[in-house]
């Protein structure tokens, strides 16, 4: 990666915020690398699909999620195709915690936070977390029995240590606004942050193959 | 040479990837990937379905057990209810909070959500209550009456109703209860009628989003603790995994629910908060993999990734994973070292 | 009809029970999905593509 000097216009003239955002962004992301229709050759196992698929999963949780936004909290109860969508949204979420799991398994055998990649590792591990806390608040506004006791007994969890003095799990108005828009913001954030960190650094090498690919570059100017 | 080409040659890992490459099509992967996912989700959408076990209620309560409810009123009137008990969030009562180790994080949270369960529960929805000159009088009596009175009355029928036959209200033996008999009895008609739902869910206002009064006293009883005991959904029952039916649940919480089914926690007032500490450091560390010795080093222990990656070590042998023979790999704790 | 699903679950769950560990039928068979999953992804040939 080039250091460039953001403060340097082409032309020589005054530089512009939008400017030096614009010139530090694309000389940490450039084009070719945040969307590369190439990658290493050791990038060839099945394992490595579960990243995209826990994100196609994701996508899956927001639209169906949407849709039940749209007709409000109670919906689904009365509603036949309320229903069907409420169970879209049920095992999109399942396949999502699957998905993510296999790809977290995947990538700590790989210890994929080798190469100045650990915040990669960590990002990822705050967004399933983060993910978990936003499934708990669904099930909370569930509107249900099974509300009524997850509710009833995770409070005890929260007010051991103080939080339930304001994350009121009982109060299910608090509850629906933070898993329909601050909790799911949060993983939006954490995900794309994830992703284009992985775009940033690219996939983490085999054990030895980066230096085995430096030696080889090594080598024609030892011998010249 | 500048700082950063100094820095990528000593950590090859973090360099970007100068070997062979191969062409792919990461959005076509991507779109294929929603395709795969979309049939998946809607074929166990249509196979299995979703729960919906309806919600409880307080009318369905007094109808299903109504010695258990009003038995339940009794300890809310009384302040012995596991609510009233409690201490923060709902009230100040000293040594209920619970600690993680000297520290009251319970107390610490303060009284943020405060819960009186004498008039909340009890004598607040009986107020709203019109037409009803035996329960006007009782009201008038207990309001009337210095608090030791009204106490002495409410834990005397509280004791008395414990000890009668299956909390039969009729086979209480008799005693000097006040009026407490007659507002408990008016209460379960309350109940029954649904209108003690109603008045704990609007007690602050018309619109209510907020069920922190009904669902508190609906969990002192034991109507919605037997009903979660027969679904596996006990916190001894490993039930913060479970779902009802034959559901999948939580199965990422297992850890979690784990440490409440062993000793010491199953048998600690802290239990929660213990829970909840070690909780917070394992995640922690989870987070924090990557710096954390030993842990980090697993991956070589357990060389699943030579399967991984067997197609690349089969076509170049020559530097196999194990002792680095050149710079370090991993990340070393050094000022320049940037996550 | 699309309430409960073509396999109604909605059967009091069936428990698998080995010293202290008790779990559902359902997240154990789960569970043991995502082992067979990532072993196979682990396992199974990934097609070479052009170069």
């Amino acid at each position: 990666m080039a250091s460039i000097d953001v403060r340097q216009t082409p032309d020589g003239t005054e530089p512009t915020w939008t400017g030096a955002l614009r010139r530090r962004l694309v000389a940490s992301l450039p084009p070719d690398q945040l969307l590369p229709d190439r990658q290493p050759a050791y990038v060839a196992s099945w394992i490595y699909v579960f990243g995209v698929a826990t994100l196609a999963a994701l996508l899956a949780v927001i639209v169906t999620g949407t849709i039940l936004v749209l007709e409000g909290p109670i919906w689904w109860h009365t509603s036949t195709v309320g229903h069907f969508v409420n169970s879209l949204h049920l095992w999109s979420v399942e396949l999502f915690f699957f998905c993510m799991v296999v790809h977290l398994w995947g990538k700590f055998f790989m210890a994929a936070w080798r190469g100045r990649r650990a915040l990669t590792w960590m990002i990822g591990a705050l967004a399933f977390v983060g993910s978990i806390g936003t499934a708990f608040t669904g099930y909370l506004v569930q509107t249900n029995f099974d509300s009524q006791w997850i509710s009833t007994q995770a409070k005890d969890g929260l007010n051991s240590v103080g939080i339930g003095a304001w994350f009121n799990v009982l109060n299910t108005g608090q509850m629906l606004l933070w898993h329909v828009m601050l909790l799911p913001l949060i993983i939006g954030v954490l995900t794309i942050w994830h992703i284009l960190l992985v775009r940033r650094r690219g996939v983490v090498p085999p054990f030895g193959a980066a230096e085995s690919v430096q030696a080889a570059e090594a080598e024609p100017e030892a011998t010249a | 040479m500048t700082a950063t080409k100094m820095h990528r040659a000593a950590s090859p890992e973090a360099a970007k990837w100068a070997g062979p490459t191969r062409r792919y099509d990461l959005l076509k992967e991507f779109v294929i990937a929603c395709g795969v996912v979309a049939v998946i989700v809607v074929a166990l959408a249509v196979v299995l379905g979703s729960p919906d076990d309806r919600a409880v209620s307080i009318r369905q309560w007094s109808h299903v057990t109504p010695n258990d409810f009003v038995l339940t009123a009794a300890t809310e009137l009384d302040g012995t209810s596991p609510t009233a008990t409690y201490g923060a969030p709902y009230s100040y009562t000293s040594d209920a909070g619970q600690k993680l180790g000297p520290l009251p994080l319970a107390d610490w949270g303060g009284v943020r959500q405060p819960v009186d369960t004498t008039n909340d529960f009890v004598v607040n929805p009986l107020r709203t209550i019109v037409g009803d000159a035996a329960l006007t009088s009782a009201l008038q009596t207990w309001t009337r009456a210095p608090d030791s009175v009204r106490q002495g009355w409410a834990s005397a029928y509280d004791k008395a109703l414990s000890a009668a036959p299956d909390n039969n209200p009729a086979r209480v033996k008799p005693g000097n209860y006040g009026p407490v008999p007659v507002m408990l009895n008016r209460l379960l008609g309350m109940a029954r009628s649904g209108g003690l739902d109603g008045a704990l869910t609007s007690s602050s206002g018309f619109y209510a989003f907020n069920y922190t009064k009904p669902l508190l006293l609906l969990s002192d009883g034991s109507y919605l603790s037997g009903l979660a005991t027969a679904q596996h959904l006990a916190g001894d029952q490993w039930g913060m995994m479970n779902e009802t039916g034959n559901f999948p649940g939580q199965a990422w919480l297992w850890l979690y629910t784990f440490w409440y089914q062993i000793s010491p926690f199953n048998s600690s007032g802290n239990a929660d908060a213990l829970v909840w500490g070690l909780m917070a450091l394992l995640t922690l560390g989870f987070i924090l993999v990557p710096f954390i010795p030993g842990i980090r080093s697993i991956p070589r222990l357990i060389p699943i990734h030579r399967l991984i990656w067997r197609d690349w070590y089969s076509e170049h042998p020559d530097r196999p994973a194990g002792p680095p023979t050149g710079p370090p790999t991993e990340p070393r704790p050094r000022a320049d070292m940037s996550a | 009809m699309l309430t409960a699903g073509l396999i109604d679950l909605n059967h009091p769950g069936y428990y698998l029970h080995w010293g202290v560990i008790q779990v559902s039928l359902a997240n154990a068979i789960v569970i043991l999905l995502m082992i067979v999953v990532f072993a196979a992804a682990i396992l199974l040939p990934f097609p070479r593509s052009r170069g």
